[in-house]
């Protein structure tokens, strides 16, 4: 800017003078997360190592597109009667049925009664954004309960919606698992008809999920206490790798008759990340009440983004309804998850190995793609620093980023950050 | 509270039959929970009789919520599909359809996604502002490829959900960095702009732009409303082909309506939803937008790719925010891309790489453009049978001419509400009741029977 030029003080529509409706507009810092991922792009290091984003990758390190995603596609592109229309606001008919059965079970009375509402939205974090969207309209109780810690983006997604953001105790970094006294204290306090978050499996970034009794437990409290439960799945099949045990948190609470939401993604499970396939399913008392809830979801999404992307949905439909595909798609899940669990085997016992001071069991316990390592801010920049090793500041590893190479390399760099002097 | 929990339960609740037994089962769950939970401190005995309550309130939360009317622009082809004439005829939403009225993709499209699939590539997530390539050529395609603003990297272009996820990217960002700033639109204009302003918090009003008298442009009613509306308010237009009314400024307007912009400190917020499909040139149908930018003007452009690449379900788009420096352009990305993330986190990979296949690719560019010059034609086609239909049909003389004046997918009948209905009651013919054909919808087979249905619907129905 020109110090001897006048900017006058009103909002200009740009000139040559250098001044600019967006002075004020400052620069925002990267996403924790996403972050990860670009500042690990801008790193020259041959041993540079990606353990941000919970992406997939395979042995060799490479990102994977699952077999039968790849025949589904071809499917899909070779089909001449196939169009691009507009999907319905609540998107793919098909999609959004058989994602239903998939969450809550083919037999489900729950669907069979017509009380649960499934509309297609963009992955997790857009179902997640729709679902509060309507809750922050229609429900009487604008505050969510969400676990400490939880995905850095909930918090933010929550409250744009306009909902307002309060927090249940949930990691115990003594024991590094749940700490379930404080969690049922801290849910008792809440008021009637809060909403609640829940991880259904894999609890993103901890790993550390409630037992099925504790599950019961927690069901009990809630309705007791006639709170809201919405679900977080973005790791059906990829936790255990059983889609059905991976669902069991989930079908309790519709098994009882009561309501809740839960929102889909098929980024992990499915592979399919980049095409933000998900679904928002609202479980009501009844068939009216599900209906009159649809109708009210399409005011949301209609201003947001009109109707969803038809692909990925397209995709999921043909696995899920042809007998073979889905049975493949399985086999390729567990290789995944099994692969990850081999991982977590690979890095206890390196690190067992190395004599690394510290009890790393919690490595072994975990599940689903991360781990809490329970390491600090310090030693996290420190591994970053001298190992190359990016991850999210708050210890958190993507497991599904290790490979057998590169385990010895992250054993070397957590036992260096934890042995350090400082 | 205590006392809608008493009348909750005082209500008669149906019990769902599979949920008698496990009812029981909860409440003396429930019990030994109590009575676990009165061995610990934080559970206090007095509550017993309330929890009681809870566990017998039967009713949905969501009891109240009421059922939300069909939106009126989709909702047609909703209804459409319900009609079982043979003669019903869909002018509602704006998709292209072939003369024998079938959807269409086009032959670019699938050649790109041929090449995809044979390619083999990932599908990783995008970053947060979407696929690098393909917001490189669609900023090249709107501003031109050698334009100023892209070599001085002043634009900031973000991928968004086709038309509809781009506005509303930057309504929110006029919500969060210019408080109660104002954004005029067109009275009339697309169903949705209203709907996207109220849910991103923005306050709208309107300025005039259909003129019922002629069926053209109230040219001085626009430019004295923009002229009234506070300084710094964001004016959106359209870029062409108007919707509904297919009414654009002339070349010499779009001068007249920088200069009141200018003037007014306004930003200028254009919707460009028919690059392409209006005049069948992506250069002519971009020029009020680069005539804007040509001004050292900043400006937000939101992009959609829905009509003229024919990507309606693949949600394709993009949001550009011309600034007057590089260093803004990057502020405002990043803070573009802090919207999307709370949103839908990064935005849809197929329909990007498409874009990016065919615009990117010379020989598939071309031979997009001259598919894109046939869609053009065959409605300038239609339009021009349909004057010919009613010039022909109607015995009161009426001028229909404005059918040719208007440009773009859609025609603006004039016709009012009750006659709109009447063109569905009685003619089978779906439109919105704003009086908006799609003649993207109308075969030159049928522009016979749309004229009966028109002239009857506008002189026989008041």
């Amino acid at each position: 800017m020109d110090p001897n030029h006048t900017i006058s003080a009103s909002a200009t529509s740009g000139s040559d003078f250098g001044g600019s409706v967006f002075d004020h507009v400052v620069q925002a810092p990267e996403d924790p997360i996403l972050g990860v991922t670009v500042a690990y792009n801008k790193d020259p290091s041959p041993v540079k190592l990606n353990l941000g984003v919970g992406a997939y990758r395979t042995e060799e390190g490479k990102p994977l597109v699952l077999n039968v995603v790849r025949r589904a596609e071809q499917l899909l592109v070779n089909d001449r009667s196939r169009v691009k229309e507009y999907l319905p606001i609540v998107g793919l008919a098909e999609f959004n049925k058989l994602s239903a059965k998939l969450m809550f079970g083919a037999d489900s009375p729950a669907i069979q009664v017509k009380r649960v509402t499934t509309v297609q939205c963009l992955s997790g974090t857009g179902s997640l954004r729709v679902g509060a969207e309507f809750l922050a309209r229609h429900h009487h109780q604008r505050t969510i309960y969400i676990p400490q810690p939880t995905w850095g983006n909930h918090g933010k997604i929550f409250t744009l919606a306009g909902l307002s953001v309060k927090t249940y105790r949930y990691y115990d970094p003594a024991t590094r698992g749940l700490n379930f006294q404080g969690l049922l204290e801290d849910l008792s306090l809440a008021p009637s008809g809060a909403i609640v978050l829940l991880h259904a499996c894999a609890h993103n970034p901890t790993g550390v999920d409630p037992t099925l009794q504790q599950w019961e437990q927690i069901r009990q409290l809630i309705r007791l206490k006639g709170l809201l439960p919405f679900f977080d799945s973005a790791y059906q099949g990829f936790a255990s790798g059983s889609l059905d045990a991976d669902a069991q948190s989930v079908r309790m609470f519709v098994a009882d008759g009561g309501e809740c939401l839960a929102a889909q993604s098929y980024a992990k499970n499915m592979g399919l990340y980049g095409e933000r396939v998900g679904a928002l399913s609202i479980v009501c008392k009844t068939a009216d009440v599900a209906s009159r809830v649809e109708s009210q979801v399409k005011l949301v999404i209609r201003p947001m983004f009109s109707n969803p992307p038809i692909h990925g949905a397209s995709i999921v439909a043909i696995i899920l309804k042809n007998r073979d595909m889905y049975n493949e798609w399985t086999v390729e899940l567990k290789a995944m998850a099994d692969r990850i669990i081999s991982m977590r085997q690979q890095l206890f016992d390196a690190l067992r190995a190395r004599g690394t001071p510290g009890d790393w069991n919690h490595i072994l316990k975990q599940i689903g793609m991360f781990t809490f390592t329970g390491l600090n801010t310090a030693q996290v920049a420190f591994m970053t620093k001298e190992y190359h090793v990016y991850m999210t500041s708050d210890g958190r590893i993507s497991m599904a980023g290790l490979s057998s190479k590169t385990v010895p390399h992250l054993a070397d760099a957590i036992h260096a950050a934890v042995t350090r002097a400082i | 509270m205590a006392s809608t929990m008493l009348s909750l339960v005082s209500a008669a609740l149906p019990l769902q039959e599979n949920h008698k037994g496990k009812m029981n089962l909860g409440s003396s769950d429930c019990s030994s929970f109590l009575r676990k939970e009165k061995r610990n401190p934080f559970m206090k005995t007095k509550s017993f009789g309330r929890i009681n309550m809870a566990i017998a309130v039967n009713t949905s939360r969501f009891e109240g919520v009421t059922m939300a009317p069909p939106d009126p622009i989709l909702g047609v082809s909703e209804a459409f599909r319900a009609d079982n004439s043979e003669m019903k005829l869909n002018l509602g939403v704006g998709a292209y359809r072939t003369e024998e009225l079938q959807p269409y993709v086009l032959n670019v499209v699938k050649k790109a996604e041929n090449l995809m699939l044979e390619r083999g590539e990932n599908k990783e997530y995008l970053p947060i502002e979407g696929l690098a390539a393909f917001n490189k050529v669609t900023a090249e395609l709107l501003f031109g490829a050698g334009n100023p603003v892209i070599e001085q990297q002043r634009v900031a272009t973000v991928q968004g959900l086709s038309g509809t996820g781009s506005l509303r990217l930057a309504a929110a960002l006029i919500e969060r960095y210019f408080p109660g700033a104002k954004v005029l639109i067109s009275s009339p204009t697309w169903g949705n702009h209203k709907n996207i302003f109220n849910d991103a918090r923005v306050p709208w009003s309107e300025y005039r732009y259909y003129d019922p008298k002629t069926v053209g442009l109230d040219f001085d009613g626009m430019i004295s409303d923009i002229k009234a509306a506070p300084e710094g308010s964001f004016v959106l237009l359209h870029g062409c082909a108007h919707n509904p009314t297919g009414i654009d400024p002339t070349p010499e307007q779009w001068e007249k309506i920088a200069d009141v912009i200018q003037e007014k400190n306004h930003i200028p917020f254009f919707d460009v939803a028919y690059q392409g499909f209006a005049s069948g040139s992506l250069d002519a149908d971009a020029s009020s937008v680069r005539l804007f930018a040509a001004r050292g003007m900043e400006l937000l452009v939101a992009q959609s790719y829905s009509k003229n690449l024919g990507l309606y379900a693949e949600r394709i788009g993009a949001i550009n925010v011309v600034c007057s420096s590089a260093d803004a352009a990057a502020r405002v990305k990043s803070q573009l891309k802090r919207i999307a993330r709370p949103m839908y986190s990064n935005p849809p990979i197929h329909g990007a790489r498409i874009v990016a296949n065919v615009v990117g690719d010379p020989a598939l560019f071309n031979e997009w453009k001259e598919e894109m010059e046939l869609m053009a034609g065959r409605i300038k086609n239609v339009r021009q049978k349909l004057f010919d239909s009613l010039s022909a049909k109607d015995k009161c003389g009426k001028d229909w001419s404005f059918i040719l004046k208007q440009i773009g997918m859609f025609s603006f009948t004039g016709l009012s509400k009750v006659q709109s209905e009447n063109m569905t009651n009685k003619w089978h013919v779906y439109m919105t009741k704003d009086g908006r054909i799609s003649l993207a919808g109308l075969s030159l087979a049928k522009c016979e029977y749309l004229a009966d249905a028109i002239i009857d619907s506008f002189h026989c129905v008041s």
